[in-house]
């Protein structure tokens, strides 16, 4: 298994360079490095030799890929591709172009994304195959038909719509929670428990009927009819028997999304005021702060790698059958 | 057994979590700590992290809410006078101005060999910085911080964290040490450029402090004492003087801005220590001033907090104000200490709807009025605007004032269409054509439609509170409007077609070619553009004019603007300091966004010679009958040439919550905090009485869900029962 870990690691290298080269080519297609200047240093009183010094602080009087002024290996190395992409590797994040430390930045942030979004991972998984399971008892009823049309119907409102009639009802009218805000520490909970609500709630229309999907096919196995044939209880049939056999499916989905929770998320990010990462890649284009984009986008492509990789190492677990070489 | 016991677990979980929180007397949604209740807190809010704190950066509104409650710049405006005036604020005086001629001499203000004006500035003893950790000695006097390697700053990760903290008295040094913090290049000031037109050796100090920064290690600092400014000098430890090359009577507006405001060497050297930079602990991050406030946390993706700076100056509530302050009670604590509150908490909302929720509950103290919350808020009747009766109901007070800008809506004037460009009868053409749509674009209605009534039609650059601005038939833009029954009245869409005539357009069509008139409006997308466009072509249209709107990002916008690719566009102006000067200027040539590639004011690239004489005449004058004349001759060749189709002054809205005392709009200044009171205890009483939790809709839904999950149990025990019997039969 070591070796695949291995192999499949080095390939990770190739694609994080290409989604680099790719990342560089979009941001600079829109932005150029006086206009990230111009953002910079605001709209006011701007002169051209402010513009160019900033440039030259932050490594941006470069040329962009190619140096026609160095010949040999400097006339790659000395581009402003090389230079902000090769730091990455080492996840060496280096500064923002406003000159803070990006590092310290998803420290700080990345603790009250996971504090909403482990919550609303966890108990949602829980709810959804619960619920899956559930219906699956009842299959082929009017219960399965009714349950069909509420996950539909709640796979059809928006989320934006669950946020803010979730803030209307529970916090304005009712007065149950706090609208927004976050404090840190054990006074989290007051503030975390709206959008986990909101965030299981608006995921059982999709989770319960893929989840309902997986577990009908497996419940028209033979093992599962023999199993009832012997006797067995019909919560041990669906909690010992559907649900080990219904998990592999469900961890290509579950287990590739894990390493990417603490990215956050920009909706309930920023309707219940969580001072996360959902919105730091987002403030960082409206920003032009290609230093952040670039980081986040990495650190993105790193994390959905790894959980791919955690996604075929957890076969390995559920599935004996399964042998990684 | 498992499962029933986990939701067992979970429930008792969250009736404790209930409990507990029921327990305290704080209401269930208050989204402020329980230990703050009934505290001297001001509660307020803020959309987007700030930039930059650092006082010689920092530019926007945004930051100076911030961070101008705790610099204190050697000036400051007046509180509760209009117009606004300026005032010594750690000076005994405003500074004394002396004009100079090239030897030396005293000279009189209109000199025409004045060749220097020099400032001279006393400032107050006995002010002290607010405590901070790069203020903090060891018993030898020296800095207690003074790390040689990074690894010695890796156990700090916030300015809180360093214990030892020391203050001193504010001293003359200070401010010359921001100056050269000014003129340092590699700042990057955004006034650096401007202020080195008239700051004596501002320019020279470029070059050295650049090549001192170069030769600097890693985590070395640059004291920039040790680099020559002649044009600064220390006189003694409380005064000091500036000299200005020629004559710049704005000047006095700058020494307001926090640009000014002064800054200890010691935060230089602390924050340049190693290892600082990485742990993001900079003076860009961690303000230091004398100010009423200092911040004593800045996590701006949560909470910005400010608190009472306890070495704070005399410093005293005024005495005078407008004739309706005493009325409205702003004359009330005249003579009371500032600040009046201890701590002010500002929390992160992005989106609008959560936080006007919030102010309703009480948790926010004060609130603007968003778009779609104008309605509940704000009622229009015949009488004029006012507060709805809902928000009169909960002593809610609304503050409206106009704010000294103005946004305007454009003419390149170096477009081949509607410019000031060809042969002398090409150019009447022209201007008869931007006169035409400057009577069709009804400035009334787009502000009644787009701004909520927020706003009032502009009759030049300069707005309402600003020397040189014009009330009554005095003051109106006789091209667009006729003066009838003591207002304002726009001129007819017919007579705007007459105008396209004359211009050689008549029904919108080329007169030679019979071309239909195609024109460009250059704007930035945006998602809530579109109703405005559609009713900008409609307005276009009533003259015949088919009006194509070119949207573009906000870069290839400015790209346009900056290289005169733009025809018609919007574009606005907030004042950096209330003088004509900061308007005028708007339209004086050499600010041209195309000769200055983008850095200046001009947007429309309007360049008038007797206009730039008379803007360079009135820019040295002071407030006077003779300034006023050269202002209303400048107005009246806008008027005329018409760069400007149209412009509006927007209006400011407040709410303020019942207990919020001392509010007044400054358009200018955002250095009031400091007089500002809340009644906490009344705060208390509201949150506690309109916050109860309400129960009932939870019964509901756990009822609901009984009701719901019950035909599921039973026919589960059916199905169950079912087969056992079908078994039993068989048998």
């Amino acid at each position: 298994m070591l070796a695949y870990i291995v192999r499949r690691l080095l390939y990770a290298v190739p694609i994080l360079i290409g989604v680099n080269l790719l990342t560089f080519a979009l941001f600079f297609v829109v932005n150029t490095p006086d206009q990230m200047a111009r953002v910079q240093l605001g709209d006011r009183y701007v002169s051209e030799v402010a513009i160019q010094e900033w440039k030259v602080q932050r490594g941006y009087d470069k040329p962009l890929l190619f140096n026609t002024a160095h010949e040999g290996p400097a006339a790659v190395t000395e581009t402003i591709f090389f230079e902000k992409s090769l730091s990455l590797f080492a996840l060496d994040f280096g500064k923002s172009d406003a000159g803070r430390n990006i590092a310290a930045d998803i420290e700080q942030r990345m603790w009250p994304s996971l504090a909403v979004a482990l919550p609303t991972f966890a108990i949602g998984i829980a709810v959804n195959i619960a619920f899956a399971l559930f219906v699956v008892m009842f299959r082929a009823s009017l219960f399965d038909t009714g349950a069909m049309i509420l996950c539909v119907a709640l796979m059809s409102i928006s989320g934006v719509f669950y946020v803010i009639a979730g803030q209307f009802f529970f916090a304005k009218e009712w007065n149950l929670v706090p609208v927004s805000g976050y404090l840190s520490g054990v006074d989290a909970w007051r503030f975390l428990l709206l959008p986990v609500i909101i965030g299981v709630i608006s995921g059982i229309g999709g989770g319960t009927r893929l989840y309902r999907t997986l577990f009908l096919e497996e419940a028209n196995k033979d093992y599962v009819r023999t199993a009832r044939a012997k006797g067995v209880s019909e919560l041990t049939v669906l909690f010992r028997h559907i649900l080990p056999n219904g998990m592999i499916p469900i961890l290509t989905s579950v287990v590739v999304v894990i390493p990417s929770l603490f990215m956050g998320s920009l909706l309930v990010e920023s309707f219940f005021g969580i001072p996360g990462l959902g919105s730091y890649t987002l403030e960082a284009i409206q920003a032009q702060d290609f230093a952040i984009v670039r980081s986040m986008v990495f650190l993105g492509s790193v994390l959905y790698i790894i959980g791919l990789l955690l996604t075929d190492i957890s076969y390995t677990l559920v599935d004996p059958r399964v042998r990684l070489s | 057994m498992k499962i029933r016991e986990s939701f067992i677990g979970i429930a008792l979980m969250l009736s404790t979590a209930f409990w507990v929180t029921g327990c305290s007397d704080q209401a269930w949604n208050n989204p402020h700590p329980a230990e703050d209740a009934g505290k001297n807190i001001l509660y307020s809010n803020f959309s987007g992290p700030p930039k930059h704190l650092d006082p010689v950066i920092s530019y926007s509104a945004d930051e100076g809410r911030f961070i101008d409650q705790i610099y204190d710049p050697p000036l400051q405006y007046h509180y509760l006078k209009r117009p606004f005036e300026l005032e010594a604020n750690t000076l005994t005086a405003l500074p004394e101005i002396v004009y100079r001629n090239a030897d030396e001499q005293p000279v009189s203000a209109e000199a025409e060999d004045l060749a220097y004006s020099d400032y001279y500035f006393d400032i107050k003893p006995g002010i002290y910085y607010q405590p901070h950790p790069a203020l903090a000695l060891n018993d030898d006097g020296e800095p207690y911080y003074a790390f040689e390697t990074a690894a010695e700053a890796s156990q700090y990760s916030a300015l809180s964290d360093f214990a030892q903290t020391g203050t001193r008295e504010l001293v003359a040094a200070d401010y010359t040490y921001q100056i050269r913090r000014l003129a340092d290049p590699t700042l990057l000031s955004p006034i650096r450029g401007l202020l080195a037109q008239y700051i004596q050796g501002m320019t020279e100090f470029a070059e050295p402090a650049k090549e001192a920064r170069a030769a600097q290690q890693d985590g070395e600092w640059l004291d920039l004492r040790t680099i020559e400014f002649d044009g600064i000098e220390v006189i003694d430890r409380y005064r000091f003087r500036v000299r200005l090359k020629g004559k710049y009577p704005q000047f006095s507006y700058w020494l307001a801005f926090h640009f000014f405001a002064p800054v200890p060497p010691e935060a230089d050297r602390f924050y340049s220590m190693p290892g600082m930079n990485d742990r993001n602990i900079t003076l860009d991050w961690y303000p230091i001033g004398t100010g009423p406030y200092m911040m004593t946390k800045n996590d701006p993706n949560e909470a910005i907090v400010l608190e009472r700076n306890p070495n704070y100056r005399d410093d005293f509530y005024p005495a005078e104000g407008e004739p309706a302050d005493r009325a409205a009670g702003l004359l009330d604590d005249a003579g009371q200490a500032l600040p009046f509150i201890d701590k002010v908490v500002y929390r992160l909302e992005k989106e609008s709807i959560p936080l006007w929720s919030k102010f309703l509950q009480g948790y926010y103290d004060r609130s603007g009025v968003a778009s779609d919350s104008f309605d509940q808020a704000i009622s229009i009747d015949a009488e004029g605007i006012a507060l709805s009766d809902d928000m009169r109901d909960r002593g809610i007070k609304l503050d409206i004032a106009v704010m000294p800008g103005t946004y305007y809506f454009g003419f390149n004037m170096l477009d081949e269409v509607v410019g000031d460009t060809g042969t002398v009868e090409e150019r009447e053409r022209k201007r008869l054509l931007r006169h035409a749509i400057a009577i069709a674009y009804d400035q009334e209605e787009y502000i009644s439609i787009f701004y909520n009534g927020r706003g009032e039609t502009g009759m030049s650059p300069i707005p309402p509170g600003i020397f040189g601005y014009q009330q009554g038939e005095e003051g109106v833009n006789t091209s667009v409007f006729d003066w009838v029954n003591g207002k304002p009245v726009r001129k007819s869409i017919d007579y705007a077609k007459e105008l396209m005539a004359r211009a050689g357009y008549p029904d919108g069509r080329n007169a030679e070619t019979g071309e239909p008139l195609v024109l460009n409006f250059d704007t930035t997308v945006s998602s809530s553009g579109g109703a405005s466009h559609d009713w900008l072509i409609k307005k276009m249209k009533q003259l015949g004019i088919q009006l194509n709107i070119r949207g573009s990002d906000y870069n290839r916008f400015k790209e346009k603007m900056k290289t005169g690719n733009a025809q018609l566009f919007q574009w606005g102006w907030l004042a950096d300091y209330p003088d004509a000067e900061n308007f005028l200027f708007l339209l004086y040539g050499p600010n041209g966004q195309v000769v200055t590639q983008g850095a200046g004011v001009n947007s429309s690239n309007y360049d008038n010679p007797r206009y730039n004489e008379l803007f360079r005449e009135m820019k040295l004058m002071e407030n006077s009958p003779e300034r006023m004349a050269i202002i209303r001759e400048m107005i009246d060749i806008t008027q005329h040439d018409m760069p400007w189709a149209s412009t509006f002054h927007p209006h400011s809205y407040v709410l303020n919550n019942a207990w919020v005392y001392n509010s007044k709009p400054h358009g200018i200044s955002k250095a009031v905090l400091k007089y500002m009171r809340i009644d906490p205890e009344q705060r208390s009483a509201m949150q506690e009485s309109s916050n109860r939790p309400v129960l009932g809709p939870l019964l509901l839904v756990a009822l609901l869900v009984i009701v719901l999950a019950l035909p599921g149990y039973v026919g589960y025990r059916r199905r169950l029962n079912h087969r056992v019997n079908t078994v039993g039969r068989q048998r």
